[in-house]
């Protein structure tokens, strides 16, 4: 006997008690909890993202689209990167203004490599106002997920208030589970020492979130 | 489980040395109260947590009820999506098979995720034999493996040890398994993180093998999800070219939409967070074109005693958990004795409820788990899945003082009543004869009064344990069933009969 | 309104004030209270040990002693949690053993009318000041099964704020278990002691010269930590503060 059948026979015996028209899953979940947490506004509710994102130390910024390549050319600036790692499919216009060296992510590409890139700028498939997490999902304006971890400085962009949802389930629904997901909320942290959090561990140490309107 | 843990003494023993710690006490006091703050407000901050804690009892109840059903789904799920499902009855085949797909890669060395099942099944070891080396990578399990120490807390497994300690680890360890400390390294939690980090970073990126386990595992999608703060769990899961995941078939639920309660409750009762800082989820792997990740995954399915749990009515609501830890952070027992004491990777109130029943209670440390708690419910009240700990530890201590039916790797078995508690089942007998005959009672409580003077001040035997460090209390001159009847004329129905 | 005291084994044996106390602030509010003599214990200690099935008779004899009342009332609230919340559960056990439903039966009648002194006062008499005066600085320490088990939440403290005289001084860490756990104190006793020591030392650091508890069994526990801490505080049972008038004033 294989061990998949010896541990789905062990199931099915575990399991005599159960009916075999016992409740079915539809009905044996009563979601009594609730789809978001209070009723705000789209701006309270971007609002709300920023005010959370920033209270888990992201550095949050809000612009427009037309002064956008000019805060990320001024954000790069500022840590003087030699290079910056760009997705594929981020748009070009966002890059338009800045200095450092752009560095294009290859399949090939080894992490050692990555690890000399100061600096990453990405896009994001969505954001979570309640609880200040953006969400990557691999699409082109993301790329692979290596390459918001392994330098030191993420840059990522939100589109407001398109990109931005409430709550978790809100984020749930538009989110498509085939592709590789990576929530962020915050720069990477750690409560193991004496169960107090402290900022930045092996993730970007700093996380920038640009919040865009009027794109 | 892990042999590390073998031949532990009962807990009541282990924990009298952990007691009289004072480093120990107060390193756990200082951060068990800190979180447990933390973790009142994160909650508070929900206006509808009730309501999620009890859809999360329901989502995992109803999986455990047609778990064979639900794993099934899974492994087409994560199949379809291009992993290998692999099923592991117990610890040494789960073991064998990582051991073998490690070897496999032509590797040996192994970068892993802080991981429960992991630690459950003793695989560092098991790997060290076959001369394989398993890099820990979360800051906790980095402080224990370097210290050559064991896990004494779920989440944070060097809850034990103080800034101090874990300065004084790094600066002497770290040479030995990699690039060394700083010098000069200082204990302030910023700069011990940043010389986990440079310690760390050369071993993630030559990394060519990730071993994981998951926080759950979604069947109908194939989607795997791994909740993490440090990045290092990211690194071992998106850098490596292989990825094994070794999970327990308990973290199984239905569906996708399921994970809007637990990232709603996890975060919020393990680090007291809104929401952690990383969570990883994948679907087996992801085309070569874009690579995103490790080109071949295996989930290594775990049961390990978790079928003989789920055999169990009363005991089976133990699986529901998602290892948050919160029960530990407020349990008044696990404060003051430790997480060593508990003789396993999962210490604290669902330790002593999970551990019982995953390896049985032949063992001294086993069967005294169950009393390793004082019932006061503070563990209930907090879990995020409402198991409810106190229910569990009655009734296992039922089954240690009773005996009777369990089942042991898929066999039903009979247990004979634990020795060790022969006087005290005598006792409870005839304390139970008594109290059947109000009469007998009154004519005990009669005689103790009338000498009550010839009492002592403390005890022998037994009754040491209470005297040693609690005065007894002075008997009345009568009890009050005599008083009644002497004030009031026996007017109540009668007791002497 | 007639009632019935279920003063509980402990009570009865150890700490008969106790009991004299609910009569005479039961018996000052209206209430008819009857002792029944053939009362004995609830099963609490073989049940919570692991002994059930020595816990079924004793349960059963409760329901045939209490079975008739309109309401049962006890100063305690372990002994009341273990029939509101632990009989239904032993009915439910002997059912899925295949025993059938007789054992739940027996029980049912006795679980929902069974109330803990501070809750009979409040739910059921609807009172809150008792007319008691007890001129003391006191702390209060909510038991585990008072407060999660039965739920009792602010009861006890809104009866003691409304005693003339009395200082209420709040307990840092009021929340944690005192240690005391049954015969966890037997079989854990350095935890235990432990236990009990930080909630004395917590007690003695609100300058409070009574700690004041629904349960005896707790009391005797952190009493006896007191006594050999030497801390000069004494343990009162909340009853006997309640039963307290300046005519009748308590020791």
């Amino acid at each position: 006997m294989s061990s998949r059948e010896r541990i789905l026979g062990r199931v099915q015996r575990a399991l005599a008690d159960v009916p075999p028209d016992d409740t079915p899953y539809d009905q044996a979940i009563e979601r009594a909890y609730l789809g978001e947490h209070g009723n705000r506004s789209v701006e309270e509710t971007v609002d709300l993202l920023a005010e959370n994102l920033a209270d888990y130390r992201a550095i949050v910024h809000r612009t427009d689209a037309d002064e956008l390549p000019c805060l990320i050319m001024r954000l790069l600036a500022e840590r003087g990167p030699r290079s910056v790692l760009v997705p594929p499919g981020l748009p070009p216009e966002w890059m338009s203004a800045a200095d450092a060296t752009r560095v294009h992510d290859r399949a090939v590409s080894t992490p050692h490599e990555l690890d000399t890139v100061e600096s990453v700028v990405t896009g994001c498939a969505l954001a979570i106002a309640e609880t200040g997490t953006i969400v990557l999902d691999g699409s082109p304006d993301q790329g692979r997920r290596r390459i918001t971890l392994v330098p030191d400085h993420h840059i990522c962009v939100v589109r407001v208030p398109d990109q931005v949802v409430s709550s978790v389930p809100q984020a749930l629904r538009r989110l498509a589970p085939n592709r590789p997901l990576t929530w962020i909320s915050g720069p990477s942290a750690t409560s193991d020492i004496e169960l107090d959090r402290v900022e930045g561990v092996h993730g970007p140490r700093t996380l920038e979130v640009v919040l865009v309107s009027g794109e | 489980m892990s042999g590390t843990f073998v031949g532990m003494p009962a807990f009541p023993k282990a924990a009298h040395e952990a007691v009289h710690n004072s480093t120990l006490r107060g390193n756990l006091r200082h951060a068990t109260h800190t979180i447990r703050a933390k973790r009142a407000n994160a909650v508070a901050e929900v206006s509808d947590w009730a309501a999620l804690r009890e859809a999360g009892k329901q989502i995992k109840d109803h999986t455990l009820r047609h778990l064979d059903r639900y794993l099934v789904q899974l492994e087409e799920s994560v199949t379809a999506a291009g992993g290998t499902v692999h099923w592991a009855a117990d610890a040494e085949e789960a073991n064998r098979i990582v051991t073998r797909l490690v070897k496999e890669t032509g590797e040996s060395e192994v970068v892993k995720v802080k991981s429960m099942a992991t630690q459950e099944i003793g695989l560092n070891e098991a790997l060290e034999e076959e001369g394989i080396r398993a890099y820990e990578t979360d800051l906790a399990e980095l402080i224990v493996q370097l210290g050559k120490d064991r896990p004494s807390h779920i989440l944070v497994p060097a809850i034990h040890r103080n800034r101090g300690e874990i300065r004084d680890i790094f600066a002497r360890e770290m040479s030995e398994w990699g690039r060394p400390a700083p010098d000069g390294l200082t204990d302030t939690p910023a700069e011990l993180a940043e010389a986990a980090r440079l310690h760390l970073r050369e071993k993630f990126l030559r990394a060519k093998v990730g071993v994981s386990g998951a926080n759950f595992m979604v069947a109908e999608t194939g989607t795997m999800v791994v909740v993490e703060s440090e990045g290092n769990g990211r690194m071992c899961l998106t850098l490596p070219e292989t990825l094994i995941s070794v999970v327990g078939i308990e973290k199984t639920v239905p569906t996708w939409q399921d994970l809007e309660v637990f990232l709603q409750t996890l975060p919020r009762s393990s680090t007291a967070e809104r929401m952690n800082p990383y969570t990883s989820m994948w679907t087996g792997t992801t085309n070569s074109e874009t690579a995103d990740g490790p080109q071949t995954f295996h989930l290594v399915l775990l049961d390990n005693g978790r079928t003989d749990t789920l055999a169990d009515e009363v005991g089976r609501q133990a699986l529901r958990c998602i290892r948050c830890s919160a029960c530990l952070n407020v349990c008044p027992v696990y404060e003051r004795a430790g997480g060593h004491a508990y003789g396993s990777v999962y210490p604290g109130p669902i330790g002593a409820i999970l551990s019982p029943q995953l390896r049985g209670t032949d063992s001294e440390i086993d069967s005294s788990l169950p009393y390793a708690s004082s019932l006061c419910g503070a563990c209930y009240e907090v879990c995020p899945v409402a198991i409810d700990i106190p229910e569990v530890l009655v009734h296992l201590r039922e089954r240690v003082v009773e005996g009777g039916q369990v089942t042991r790797e898929g066999n039903k078995v009979v247990l004979k009543p634990a020795k060790g508690h022969v006087a005290e089942r005598a006792a409870m007998r005839a304390a139970r004869w008594a109290f059947a005959r109000p009469g007998v009672l009154r004519t005990g409580q009669r005689l103790a009064s009338r000498t009550r003077r010839l009492h002592p001040r403390s005890l022998p035997g037994p009754g040491k344990a209470w005297s040693d460090s609690r005065a007894l209390p002075a008997l009345p001159s009568e009890p009050f069933r005599d008083w009644w009847q002497r004030t009031r004329g026996g007017s109540g129905k009668d007791g002497g009969k | 309104m007639r009632v019935a005291l279920f003063l509980t084994c402990v009570n009865d044996t150890l700490y008969p004030d106790t009991g004299r106390a609910v009569v005479k602030l039961l018996t000052r509010l209206g209430v008819e209270v009857d002792f029944p003599m053939a009362q004995t214990c609830c099963g609490q200690a073989h049940y919570n040990t692991g002994y059930r099935h020595e816990a079924e008779p004793l349960a059963r004899h409760f329901s045939d002693v209490f079975g008739e009342y309109e309401a049962i009332v006890t100063p305690s609230g372990s002994c009341g949690a273990m029939v509101r919340e632990l009989y239904p559960r032993m009915g439910e056990r002997a059912r899925a053993e295949g025993r059938g439903n007789t054992l739940a039966a027996t029980l049912a009648p006795v679980i929902p009318k069974t109330y803990e002194l501070t809750e009979f006062l409040v739910d059921v008499l609807g009172v809150t000041d008792v007319g008691a005066y007890y001129p003391h600085h006191v702390t209060y320490h909510p038991t585990c099964h008072g407060l999660r088990g039965l739920g009792l939440a602010d009861r006890p403290r809104r009866l003691l704020q409304a005693v003339k005289g009395l200082e209420l001084a709040e307990l840092p860490g009021a929340d944690e278990c005192c240690g005391f756990g049954g015969t966890f104190a037997l079989k854990n006793s350095d935890v235990s002691a432990a236990m009990g020591a930080d909630k004395v030392r917590n007690a003695e650091s609100t300058g409070a010269e009574v700690l004041c508890a629904a349960d005896n069994s707790c009391l005797m526990h952190i009493g006896g930590t007191m006594a050999r801490l030497s801390t000069g505080m004494r343990p009162v049972h909340i009853a006997e503060i309640l039963a307290s008038t300046e005519e009748e004033p308590a020791r």
